[in-house]
């Protein structure tokens, strides 16, 4: 009688300690992003005002100086790559979402996956061979395409689960009143699941915001503004890279506050993601 | 049903009523009906260009990662020729010399990936437990779930830089503590930084498999006077195991391609580390490193070589992960 | 007085190798309202989907023979324009969640790019909506979203839907099985107001609606139309013995 309360004792001291254990290293987890994130902001937003947004980097021994040109630069190499990645990602969902059986859905599926784990920096080499060879030297455009490839199985994926969800009954209802198969997709499916794709678009160009291995031998980085996609062209990761790992003090500065706009500018995307996600759910 | 039909249910009031001719000879609807018919001969048009659209859209999906697989194939092929099988344990890697081995980078890269996996294993575990678990639903475990995936967003470089600026002194002063060269940059820095920005995947998936694990199992383990503890072991993890062992290798997936922070804190040598604490490089970073400074053509093709064994690899794995996960969700 | 609307020819429907609907014959006049009935599992939705060809969007789905529409073969008709001219409403509501209640009913002709006029948009949508008895309960509240009606607004709201596209033809499969009885007495008494202007077709399994509604009365067993009555005579004197049994509710 006696050892079975004490087993019991045991057994109860046992699950205390395991459920502690698991909260304590559960809430351990956030503990260094709170660190790398206080760190980060406290580092940056000192050095950020209007002159570090609108000017270009000093050469080294000048201090002050800005980052203009990574700003512009990450804005119209994201801009391309979108422009590349959505039409093409929400349409490929759209084609596994409704041929969930055939062959080439198979396949189409099995590539998005493989996609989906390539290291980014194997993306770069290809779109080194690919673009940058051909066209003589290293580009924005080059830059956008390794991004875009990038965006696409993300867009691919939260299309197709989103659109695998919506009831046939939709489709449906669409098809019964005349309605071509393409308008259906394009005005019953994808109204009805927006907010699944946008957040997977939203995802996609939050992931890619801050990627710098495939562009450093596409875009390339430039110390000054270029706004020619067939140029090398300046980003912010690319420019904390390479200002990062130099051994210049001022230049150290200039990453910090580079670092911390793309740290808050990834941030807000993927609370903008959540918050839209929720407003434009169609009530189904 | 009643076994016979009331006869009275048949006759209707209406039935004897005349017919009203059907409204759509009036003249409107004419004007509209037209305007349908012609609609409708260049909708069948657009909808056979967009069943077309999708196909090829699919068909090129499937190009763009034979494409993939086939660039880094022709481009290393040079060095698979000059090196042959020996370069994936030759043990000098010296361009100069066109000696290249790539054994010192497969080494890194196991090394800083498996040690930054057994580091955060117990992290993400607890995470996926106390999720999946202990606290499903609530305003605090939200905030958790959440942040574990900021985690995921933060971008690499911004890991390296931190890492380079807080955990390298850090590092450092450790080494020194315990006696070893006190470079800081090196392998463990970088399994240090690797093991926080994988600890989402495992966590996440974790999470997801833990949560549907079916309540009367676990409620027949409870009623037989478990403790929690015990049905967790005994219940919950049989259960999931394949799940947990799939997301371990989607974050040992994500480890082993990861680049910028690594190549950031690393040291950069194409020396064999001679310890966990001696710099080193990945497969990822030599590419990151020399791939715009290789100045010969087989140099170029061995960097892509490595990038090759690194897409063979990754793909690999990612695929045994995504099985696990197919099978355990059917 | 009376001329064929509808009329199917041999028709057979598969799902794969599943041979559902078989060698089925019907003559359908115009104006007139056919009930269809059978056990579960007959053929019947099958069979109705396939008169305006929403049967082969399933995959795996073949139908063989023919549908006469106006003595045009529906088969050989773009689906397009098949379900142009025969309207569908299905056993579960399903207004688009995504549209108000206004564009739910004009969805045929906003969704196709049909531009109307604005006054004339309004008169449909009031029409329509009058002749389903729906107007007076949703006139004020036009632009909320369709799937906050109730249940049998709702399928009165898709009956309206494809009453606005003036087909020749609607058909209704089960339309009153997911409502409660004083929104299926609504939906009935709809039927006796559609059935001055459409030919309707519709599927139930409740005898009481069919002898209600209906003119002429089809009854399917495993896949095959077994008898093709006036509902009057087929309710009293059937002669096909499965018929006999299953209006008795003498099956198993
Ligand atoms: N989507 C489908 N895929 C494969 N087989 C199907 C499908 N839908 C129906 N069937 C098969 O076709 C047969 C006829 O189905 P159908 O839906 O036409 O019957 P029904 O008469 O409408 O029955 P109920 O009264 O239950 O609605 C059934 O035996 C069923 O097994
Ligand atoms: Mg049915």
């Amino acid at each position: 009688m006696k050892s079975i309360k004490i087993n019991y004792k045991y057994r109860i001291g046992k699950n205390i300690g395991f459920q502690a254990l698991i909260t304590v290293l559960a809430c351990g987890c956030v503990v260094p992003l709170i660190f790398i994130l206080v760190y980060i902001l406290k580092a940056g937003i000192t050095k950020i005002n209007w002159h570090f947004l609108t000017n270009l980097p000093k050469p080294v021994g000048e201090s002050g100086g800005g980052i203009a040109n990574a700003l512009v630069g990450s804005m119209i190499i994201i801009a391309i790559a979108s422009v590349i990645a959505i039409p093409f990602g929400i349409l490929c969902g759209i084609y596994l979402s409704e041929n969930k059986k055939s062959k080439l859905a198979y396949w189409s599926r099995l590539c998005i996956d493989i996609l989906q784990g390539v290291p980014s920096i194997v993306i770069g080499i290809v779109a080194y061979f690919w673009l940058v060879k051909p066209l003589g030297g290293f580009s924005a455009l080059s830059g956008s395409v390794a991004l875009a490839i990038m965006m696409l199985p993300i867009i691919v994926r939260s299309t197709e689960e989103t659109l695998l969800l919506l009831p046939d009954s939709l489709r449906e209802a669409a098809f019964a009143l005349g309605m071509p198969f393409h308008r259906v997709i394009l005005k019953v499916i994808i109204p009805c699941g927006i907010s699944g794709i946008l957040s997977g678009v939203m995802l996609s160009v939050a992931r890619i915001a801050g990627e710098t291995a495939p562009l450093l031998f596409t875009a390339f980085g430039n110390p000054y503004l270029s706004t020619n996609i067939l140029k090398p062209m300046q980003t912010l990761p690319l420019l904390i890279f390479n200002y990062a790992t130099s051994p210049y003090n001022d230049w150290h500065d200039l990453a910090w506050g580079a670092s911390c706009i793309l740290l808050i500018w990834v941030l807000l995307l993927n609370i903008f993601t959540k918050l839209i996600t929720r407003k434009w759910k169609v009530q189904l | 049903m009643s076994s016979s039909i009331d006869n009275n249910l048949i006759t209707r009031p209406d039935q004897n009523l005349g017919r009203v001719i059907s409204s759509i000879t009036t003249p409107v609807s004419k004007v509209r009906s037209t305007k349908r018919i012609k609609r409708s001969y260049r909708h069948i048009r657009a909808e056979n260009v967009f069943r077309r659209t999708l196909v090829i859209v699919a068909l090129i999906t499937v190009v763009l990662v034979l494409g993939i697989l086939l660039t880094l194939v022709v481009q290393s092929t040079l060095s698979i020729k000059a090196s042959g099988i020996g370069y994936v344990w030759g043990h000098v890697w010296d361009p100069v010399r066109d000696i290249f081995g790539a054994y010192p980078f497969i080494l890194g890269t196991l090394l800083t990936s498996f040690l930054a996996l057994f580091i955060s294993i117990p992290f993400s575990f607890a995470v996926g437990v106390f999720l999946g678990e202990y606290h499903p639903k609530g305003w605090m475990p939200n905030l958790l779930k959440n942040t574990v995936e900021l985690i995921a967003a933060v971008p690499s470089v911004i890991y390296g830089f931190w890492g380079l600026a807080v955990l390298v002194p850090i590092v450092r002063s450790f080494e020194t503590k315990i006696g070893v060269d006190p470079v800081g940059l090196g392998i463990f820095t970088s399994s240090l930084i690797l093991a926080i920005m994988i600890i989402p995947y495992a966590a996440s998936l974790g999470r997801s498999m833990i949560q549907m694990v079916p309540s009367n199992l676990k409620e027949a383990a409870y009623s037989l006077g478990a403790t929690r503890w015990e049905v967790i072991r005994s219940v919950i993890f049989p259960y999931t195991r394949s799940g947990l062992f799939a997301g371990v290798l989607l974050s040992l997936g994500r480890a082993l391609g990861e680049t910028m922070a690594v190549t950031m804190v690393i040291g950069n040598t194409s020396l064999i580390p001679k310890s966990i604490f001696a710099p080193g490089n990945t497969m990822a970073s030599v590419i990151a490193n020399e791939f715009t400074e290789a100045d010969h053509p087989v140099y170029l093709s061995a960097l892509i070589e490595l990038g090759l064994v690194l897409f063979v690899v990754t793909v690999i794995i990612n695929m045994i992960g995504k099985r696990l996960i197919k099978g355990f969700t059917n | 007085m009376e001329s064929t609307i509808v009329k199917s020819v041999n028709y057979n429907a598969y799902f794969g190798d599943n041979h559902v609907v078989k060698n089925v014959n019907i003559e359908i006049p115009r104006n007139t309202t056919i009930a269809v009935m059978g056990p579960s599992g007959c053929g019947k939705t099958t069979f109705l989907r396939g008169i305006n060809r929403m049967h082969e969007l399933i995959p795996g789905a073949t139908a063989k023979g023919q549908i006469m529409l106006n003595n045009e073969d529906v088969m050989e008709m773009h689906p397009i324009f098949v379900r142009l001219k025969i309207g569908m409403v299905f056993q579960r509501p399903n207004p688009f969640p995504n549209l108000s209640i206004y564009d739910n009913v004009i969805a045929g002709y906003k969704l196709n790019g049909i531009k109307l006029p604005k006054a004339e948009k309004d008169k449909i949508v009031e029409d329509s909506l009058t002749r389903v008895a729906l107007w007076k309960e949703v006139k004020d509240s036009l632009t909320k979203k369709g799937s906050f009606l109730s249940g049998g607004q709702q399928q009165r709201l898709c009956i309206a839907r494809a009453v606005a596209m003036e087909p020749e033809v609607l058909l209704f499969d089960e339309p009153t099985s997911a409502l409660d009885p004083i929104s299926t007495s609504t939906v009935e008494e709809l039927f006796h107001e559609l059935k001055k202007n459409y030919t309707l077709i519709i599927v139930t399994h409740n005898m009481q609606q069919a002898a209600r509604v209906s003119d002429k009365t089809a009854f399917f067993y495993m896949g095959e139309l077994v008898e093709y009555d006036n509902t009057k005579q087929m309710f009293t004197n059937p002669t096909d013995i499965r018929t006999q049994n299953y209006i008795t509710g003498r099956f198993s």
